[in-house]
């Protein structure tokens, strides 16, 4: 090798992990607790992702849903395609490769004093849940907590154990809607926005971080305009692409943007001239 | 160190010397009627005059396919580094302009030590362009000619006699081996010079209408231009203006396993953002499913996007290939630049 190579980490080499907890939050989403085989905690911050790898079959970002304020490394895989099926066949002791952590992350220091809410859809709240729990662990530092979580329908409720804590707790707002009624469903039915309405007078002043499927930040954008929260006020949390996680392979370009080094999170006001982005 | 000049003969002599270097030399050859870099196995092979090769010597720096791991399927990985020492000679300058932007971009940020490792070890003799291509528009881009970048740097003089400038150690370590060459007189530097302005003239079959520093303001405001639309209904998203193009470094990373079902690898092939899948992700949902908003992010890419990461220079080097390699003969980016600059405001 030549000598100034010799010095490089090499970018695209996973450190292994071991599952350490698995369990199926509904039919396709399983949460995974990992650790790191080094001992040490993956330094990370809330909003950021992780390539995840199982040596043969492939490698693929993964947003981190833990805060780093616990011990070890959540993820939730969405059982999607090939790499993501094999991992769902992995159990407590299996290893896998992770890289990063990667990207932006969420606005943890210029939100201090603030009023956070979060807006998630579907697989949305498992990033969204970093930040969330982090700011519960630092619950001094921030104003109201109000968490909006839209899911598609009843069975696919993430976090059902956890959301209903937060429920009970009195230093938070946590509201929830499916989009399809159902016999054990008495709360609201209807898309995320349709909850947007009960929370109106808490928008101003507050920090809006949305995540979701790429159809419901349109409409969740055009709520928040109509209720007059200006656009530097807003983050969102966007998906690409990201196959390398380093800004060399290309994939997760919007524009000139790489959101594995520029976003994932991004500040929806960097946005106005990145057309591809929402 | 001086500039050396070979007769045809000697020049025979020192790339015969070169072969026996051990390292291997990569040089274009004739390949069916057309050209293309490949391994040299003798002097009498290589075509100095030789116009375009089909696909760019890119090849080398950023192989179609390079493995990065290897790895006990389900297992841990270990780093692999597939460089080794080799001579790419007869690097055109507009594709020399390429690797430079590409050392940069790999480079930059997060050091990626397999492209870094490898071209570390590449030698390159560069080569001024012979016989004009008949895409090429290499002047207008501003890479007709280089001035630095390479290890050595070849000119063919009108009299067929050969200049060959070392500006690196790298460079006059293999000079080293010239043999019988002599200093170049003045009047050799002066003939080499009128190549130079001859290359910088004619290498310009499609003149861009403005400097190309000007395309990022111009790009800038015609992202809703009609033109994306009218050339990409004709596109077949078949990715041979990727394939062919010496600045595309996109890449997808893949694992295979071996043959025992134990071991296997993970590689880096190369990838094309016209192929309709390249912005799709887990689940089917496609960011750029649009024809013509994968046929205008190439050209912002190369207008736009890559020299604002690399400061400032166009990452289109005007070989002229992927006007050649379009089937739909849509992919001539000057035609494209010049329309837009007609509907452009330059304040």
């Amino acid at each position: 090798m030549c000598e100034c190579c010799s010095g490089h980490p090499d970018i695209y080499l996973p450190q292994m992990a071991t599952i350490t907890k698995r369990r199926m939050l509904n039919g396709t989403e399983l949460f995974l607790h990992l650790e790191m085989d080094s001992g040490e905690d993956l330094q990370y911050k809330p909003g950021q992702f992780v390539e995840v790898s199982l040596a043969g079959i492939g490698e693929a970002p993964i947003s981190i849903s833990s805060s780093p304020t616990q011990k070890g490394l959540e993820l939730v895989v969405r059982n999607v395609g090939s790499l993501t099926k094999a991992i769902h066949k992995l159990q407590v002791g299996d290893k896998l490769g992770i890289r990063g952590p990667y990207g932006t992350t969420y606005p943890i220091e210029e939100a201090k004093g603030k009023d956070l809410v979060f807006i998630c859809g579907g697989i949305g709240l498992v990033p969204q849940r970093s930040f969330i729990r982090y700011a519960l662990d630092h619950r001094s530092d921030y104003g109201k907590i109000i968490v909006l979580i839209g899911t598609k329908c009843y069975s696919m409720r993430l976090f059902r154990e956890e959301i209903a804590l937060w429920q009970e707790r009195r230093d938070m707002t946590v509201l929830e809607t499916i989009d399809e009624a159902h016999d054990c469903w008495d709360g609201n039915v209807g898309v995320v926005t349709t909850l947007i309405p009960k929370i109106e007078n808490e928008l101003p002043g507050s920090l809006v971080l949305i995540c979701g499927p790429p159809i419901m930040y349109k409409f969740v954008l055009i709520s928040l305009a109509e209720a007059q929260v200006p656009e530097e006020n807003i983050y969102v949390n966007l998906e690409r692409r990201m196959k390398c996680g380093v800004g060399k392979c290309g994939h997760c370009q919007i524009n000139d943007k790489y959101v594995c080094q520029d976003g994932p999170v991004f500040r929806y006001s960097d946005l106005a001239l990145v057309p591809e982005a929402i | 160190m001086s500039v050396l000049k070979f007769t045809p003969k000697q020049f025979d002599d020192f790339v015969s010397t070169l072969l026996k270097t051990g390292r291997p030399v990569m040089a274009p050859q004739a390949k069916n009627g057309r050209f293309a870099f490949g391994p040299l196995a003798s002097a009498a092979d290589l075509r100095l005059d030789y116009d375009v090769t089909i696909l760019p010597p890119k090849k080398y720096v950023l192989p179609q396919v390079e493995t990065l791991l290897e790895f006990e399927v389900c297992g841990p990985c270990r780093s692999v580094q597939e460089g080794e020492p080799m001579i790419l000679l007869g690097v055109h300058p507009y594709d020399l302009a390429a690797i430079l932007q590409m050392d940069e971009l790999f480079r930059q940020g997060q050091y990626d030590k397999h492209y870094m490792d490898r071209r570390c070890q590449i030698t390159i003799i560069a080569l001024d362009v012979v016989t004009p291509s008949a895409n090429v528009f290499a002047s207008s881009m501003g890479t007709a000619t280089v001035t630095s970048g390479y290890d050595i740097l070849l000119t063919v003089l009108k009299d067929g006699s050969i200049l060959a400038d070392a500006a690196t150690a790298k460079g006059q370590e293999l000079i080293r081996l010239a043999g019988s060459a002599v200093p170049a007189s003045e009047a050799d530097l002066l003939a080499r010079k009128a190549v130079w302005e001859h290359n910088n003239a004619v290498l310009n079959k499609h003149i861009l209408l403005c400097k190309p520093s000007l395309l990022p303001k111009v790009l800038e405001q015609s992202y809703n231009h009609p033109v994306w639309e009218e050339k990409a209904r004709l596109c077949y998203s078949c990715g041979s203006c990727n394939q062919v193009c010496p600045t595309c470094y996109c890449f997808d990373v893949q694992d295979r396993v071996n043959w025992d079902l134990k071991t296997g690898y993970r590689f880096r092939a190369w990838d094309g953002c016209l192929l309709e899948n390249f912005a799709t992700v887990a689940g089917n949902h496609n960011f750029r499913k649009d024809r013509a908003a994968r046929y205008r992010h190439r050209l912002y890419r190369k207008g736009k996007y890559v020299p604002e990461k690399i400061g400032g220079q166009i990452a289109c080097v005007g070989c002229g290939r992927c006007i050649s390699a379009c089937t739909a003969k849509i992919a001539n980016p000057v035609e494209v630049y010049n329309r837009l600059l007609q509907d452009t405001k330059l304040g």
